[in-house]
């Protein structure tokens, strides 16, 4: 017998059958979750499926967020958050408000998630919970309607294909720079309905912010999840960052003969800060290609990189300095701790001195609602996870896709700039340490 | 179940995106119908306005990428399509019209279909019919999990079922 991924021991733990890639399961999930765009049609679903005695499965692991239209942009979203609230409410599920932020950072921060844990969610970017070894994956608002109802999903068990990045990552490359690259190197379908595998020294060495930022994108190469192996970093994350007690199970880790779909290996050294160009994140390249691109607008946030340590990247970068004239830096927070604790650090008042826009918690101009929508022809480069045609405003405007420290040194100048440039000492001790401590 | 009748093949390339189906600006809606008149927005400005019921879309490789939004396979029940026929879908998107009982064929010829041409679809045999060019294109089976969850009529039904039977 051959030896099994982390996901299908997962999977199998979940389903309670010994199970492999290719099979169908139905599994129990341990949490579920929705926001403000997608949890109205989850409620409807759930109502439709259930009879007169409505109740969750498991409101104690049912989670809503107000994130996309926080605080409300219009009435129809308004109205949307109150059918959350409603709901919330009625059900005894727990509701987060429009300051507390994005789903996924706050059901991190709030220790719904452990390591081996399944998690589905009514977004895309579910896959984040692979940054603490859990599985998780996005799915449809009638999906988690009916897990609402019976605390079960069904799933196909995923295929892995496994990247190992060896060594050490050089000075200004990050875990953003490395997931913009597998997407390059699989494109955008080249991890569809796959699990993808993070693995290798360079990886292990990540702290666990950053670890996160490499499940969450998973999506972006079509992949079901993301998942790096936990370990002792993890179990210290949860601690400090959620008040959680948890420990890891030596089992909850691939076998040396699991079976891969493919395996992408690559030395540190090699690996230089990546850009995706306009007008899908597949479009990596090195910096040196764009280098000198004039952008109107940068953009730092989301639930990709809007973490306190992303920001504060940025701040460090820009200290003592203005942007350039004629360029808009828009940063917006992750979670209403991160707003807090850059706060608390100045790196708030940084932003804001160097002439920069700091906007209330939540995913903000990332799917184009608001908080800094692009107009005909605006260039944007954006911490984000997608720049399809229009995701930020107009079909004419373009957006590039990079790593908060390239997106530091591009809101300088005011074109993309490689953040090697301006000097990596003045920032980079933040970014591989691991305060991983926002409350 | 047949869709024998043919209809107006709408011809997309490769990676349509959910943002390009049902644009994020207008997903503040959950319903159908309103979904349907923002459907391809951008991508395809006079697609809502002349798409009538019965018509296919057609696509590339990789159709509905991105968002786990479900206001993008709403926004085509809501159109009156009658199926998606695509080279490749992703995902979330595949699995989200499965459960609204919204027909998706992966056929691996859909390029040889041209936009306007007239098609029609037979979903147990698996196949799709180009009424233009009298070509037959083979879709790929549904795995037979995935066959019995439509055969209940979607994931509701079937989910109905499960809690009345628990």
């Amino acid at each position: 017998m051959t030896g099994k991924t982390i996901t299908e021991k997962i999977l199998s733990e979940k389903s309670g059958t010994d199970v492999s890639a290719g099979e169908y399961v139905e599994a129990r999930v341990d949490e579920v979750i929705a926001h403000d765009v997608t949890g109205p049609l989850a409620v409807e679903a759930f109502e439709d499926v259930t009879g007169e005695d409505r109740e969750l499965a498991a409101p104690d692991s049912t989670v809503f967020t107000l994130d996309h239209h926080a605080p409300a942009d219009g009435v129809k979203a308004a109205n949307n958050h109150n059918v959350v609230r409603e709901f919330a409410e009625e059900y005894g599920a727990h509701q987060y408000e429009i300051n507390d932020g994005i789903c996924h950072q706050v059901m991190i921060e709030e220790g719904f998630v452990e390591p081996g844990d399944l998690v589905v969610g009514a977004d895309s970017h579910s896959t984040t919970y692979g940054g603490l070894g859990a599985f998780g994956t996005g799915v449809g608002s009638t999906d988690l309607g009916t897990t609402f109802a019976t605390g079960e999903l069904w799933f196909r068990v995923p295929e892995t294909l496994r990247f190992e990045v060896h060594g050490d990552l050089p000075d200004g490359v990050y875990a953003k720079d490395l997931i913009l690259r597998f997407i390059g190197d699989v494109g955008f379908d080249g991890g569809t309905y796959m699990t993808a595998e993070y693995a290798g020294s360079a990886v292990g060495d990540l702290p666990i912010h950053q670890r996160l930022v490499l499940a969450n994108m998973a999506i972006e190469m079509g992949g079901k999840a993301g998942i790096v192996e936990p370990d002792e970093r993890v179990v210290d994350y949860l601690e400090h960052q959620a008040g959680l007690e948890t420990s890891i199970d030596p089992d909850l880790a691939s076998d040396d003969d699991a079976t891969y779909e493919a395996v992408y290996t690559y030395e540190g050294s090699d690996l230089a800060p990546q850009v995706a160009k306009p007008s899908n994140p597949e479009n990596a390249v090195d910096v040196d290609d764009v280098v000198g691109t004039d952008v109107d607008q940068v953009f730092v946030g989301t639930c990709t990189n809007g973490r306190y340590e992303d920001i504060r990247i940025v701040a460090d970068a820009l200290a003592g300095e203005q942007i350039a004239p004629g360029t808009r830096l828009i940063v917006v927070p992750a979670s209403g701790a991160v707003y807090e604790k850059c706060l608390e650090t100045g790196v708030l008042g940084t932003i804001v001195a160097a002439g920069g826009t700091f906007q209330s918690a939540g995913c903000g101009p990332c799917a184009g609602y608001h908080q800094g929508v692009l107009g005909d022809d605006d260039v944007c480069l954006a911490t984000a996870n997608r720049n399809f045609p229009g995701r930020e405003g107009s079909m004419d405007s373009r957006v590039y896709l990079a790593s908060p420290a390239t997106a530091a040194a591009t809101a300088l100048y005011g074109e993309i700039t490689d953040p090697r440039e301006i000097g990596t000492d003045r920032y980079d001790d933040h970014a591989t340490a691991d305060p991983g401590v926002v409350r | 179940m047949s869709l024998e009748e043919p209809g107006r093949a709408w011809v997309f390339g490769d990676d349509v995106d959910t943002d390009q189906i049902t644009p994020s600006r207008f997903i503040v809606s959950t319903d159908p119908e309103e979904l349907a008149t923002h459907a391809f927005n951008d991508l395809r400005p006079e697609f809502s306005a002349n798409v009538d019921s019965g018509e296919f879309v057609v696509a590339g490789k990789n159709f509905g990428g991105g968002s786990s939004r479900e206001h993008a396979p709403l926004s085509l029940i809501g159109a009156g399509v009658d199926a998606v026929v695509a080279r490749s879908f992703a995902r979330i998107f595949f699995r989200n019209a499965i459960n609204l009982g919204l027909p998706v064929m992966i056929c691996p010829e859909a390029d040889r279909i041209e936009d306007g041409e007239e098609i029609s679809i037979d979903l147990d045999a698996g196949t799709v019919h180009n009424h233009d060019t009298d070509e037959t294109y083979d879709a790929e089976p549904l795995p037979p999990f995935l066959q019995d969850l439509v055969d209940e009529g979607g994931l509701k039904p079937y989910t109905r079922k499960k809690l009345d039977s628990a």
